[in-house]
């Protein structure tokens, strides 16, 4: 049966793991290799690497941190922030990468995403989605779209939106709600099975893990096929083990890993 | 002995190397019908359209060196879209005729989210291969094991008995098959941690 996959994310910058509160306070959490080689023994299900200054500042740190993580780290790894051109796509699944996530260009040139797919086939072409929502608390819900790291409000309704990047040949959604991420009281449930619902491509959930029923929450009822999580697993509140043991003895399919089936080298 | 990876510019191959230098197999990179002559061992790796995937494969001179290298009996390994070039036909974008060398067809997974939204295509994740038909390529990898899957489109060899392992995802397809000097996995054994690099090491070792 396939599994729920837990993904936990680093933010990089300038090639040093970071992980902020609502994109601000930044605070150094080590080496992406180094962490990258912990969550691959732990079990993680994928990796994701979020490139937080890709807009800004030289970019060529990552794909730096890209290569040596996939000298080290057999499981998927995801790579996203600033990505603009195909060319950006082709360094990275060449370092090491085995899908990019879009954002911001998505939004700017939907048609960036359709090119993308066909050159590079679907299942590496993720879709990063930032929603906020717009929609008063007695209303139905409804969420936009904001680029830039959350700082751009775009009008486009997130659920649309969500539709509209699979039939440009989105392989996948990275669905981040920018009210719960960084405040740890959970992802946005309404949000993530409105979207999860939408679509038929796979869906990740992003934003808000303070603790497991977080987690659980959003596979369950949220109906999301993964999780994406930073602060809870890089400062050891929980480990991925707790996670997967947490979520299989509440009855989710999930690959409960061992030693046995981590790698170590 | 040596393993030639076949570079069609079809997607990360570097992981493929890495992950067969990291069990003690070295690996190349490479076109060259010469150096895929000299080599013991063959790998097809292989990411995007099948359509695309052929027409790269036939631009570069390759299909002729992979017929080749399967007639001398070296073993072989198609990984992910390398394992549904080796059948007749494709119906992605299609139909593509492929290579072949094992008789069948490459379906798409029916739209299942009509009736059960919760099976996303593409399929990708972590799932369970059962095995069917030993082989000595999955030694010390039990039934039941979890290998990385992503994909939306299956194989469906023609003679039932090619297929190595089994898979279910809405309906139960083949996830990886061994005929002779070939196995072909529908999973990435180079993204499955330490039993999909078990993997790679057995077949390094296959004779």
């Amino acid at each position: 049966m396939l599994t729920k996959r837990i993904i936990p994310c680093l933010d990089v910058k300038n090639g040093r793991v970071v992980k902020g509160v609502s994109f601000v306070n930044l605070q150094d959490a080590g080496d992406p290799v180094e962490v990258a080689k912990i969550y691959d023994q732990a079990g993680a299900d994928e990796l994701c690497f979020l490139d937080i200054t890709a807009s800004h500042e030289n970019r060529g740190t990552i794909l730096d941190v890209v290569a040596r993580t996939a000298e080290h780290v057999f499981m998927p790894l995801t790579v996203g922030g600033g990505i603009r051109t195909l060319d950006d796509i082709r360094r990275l699944l060449k370092a090491g990468a085995d899908k990019v996530s879009i954002n911001t260009a998505a939004v700017q040139d939907p048609e960036f995403v359709k090119a993308a797919a066909s050159r590079f086939g679907t299942q590496c072409i993720v879709v990063a989605i930032d929603a906020k929502r717009v929609s008063q608390a007695e209303e139905q819900g409804r969420w936009e779209i904001f680029t830039h790291g959350g700082r751009t409000p775009t009008s486009l309704n997130a659920v649309q939106w969500a539709k509209t990047m699979e039939t440009f040949g989105a392989g996948e959604i990275l669905l981040t709600s920018m009210d719960k991420d960084g405040t740890k009281d959970g992802y946005d449930l309404a949000l993530t099975a409105a979207v999860s619902e939408a679509v038929t491509i796979p869906v990740i959930a992003s934003g808000g893990a303070g603790d497991l029923s977080h987690l659980y929450d959003a596979l369950a009822v949220g109906k999301a096929n993964a999780v994406l999580a930073a602060s809870i697993f890089h400062y050891h509140v929980y480990t991925i083990s707790d996670a997967k043991e947490y979520l299989h003895q509440h009855g989710l399919p999930i690959r409960v890993v061992t030693e046995r089936n981590a790698t170590v080298c | 002995m040596s393993i030639a990876i076949i570079d069609y510019e079809m997607g990360n191959l570097r992981s493929v190397q890495k992950a067969f230098e990291t069990v003690g197999h070295p690996a190349v990179l490479t076109r060259d019908p010469q150096v895929i002559d000299q080599a013991s061992h063959v790998v097809l790796p292989g990411v995007g359209a099948f359509g695309d995937c052929m027409a790269n494969l036939e631009r570069f001179g390759l299909i002729d060196p992979i017929h080749k290298a399967v007639q001398q009996g070296k073993p072989f390994l198609g990984i992910c879209l390398g394992m549904q070039l080796l059948f007749t036909e494709s119906e992605e974008f299609g139909p593509h005729q492929g290579l072949n060398l094992i008789p069948g067809k490459v379906k798409r997974f029916p739209n299942f989210s009509v009736d059960t939204p919760a099976l996303k295509i593409p399929h990708m994740g972590w799932n369970t291969i059962t095995v069917q038909n030993p082989s000595s390529v999955l030694q010390g990898i039990e039934s039941e094991t979890h290998m990385y899957f992503v994909h939306s489109y299956y194989v469906e060899p023609t003679d039932p008995d090619v297929s190595c392992t089994t898979t279910d995802y809405g309906i139960p397809f083949t996830s990886s098959i061994v005929k002779e000097n070939i196995f072909a996995s529908q999973f990435h054994p180079e993204k499955s941690q330490r039993l999909g690099l078990q993997l790679l090491r057995n077949f390094g070792a296959w004779q």
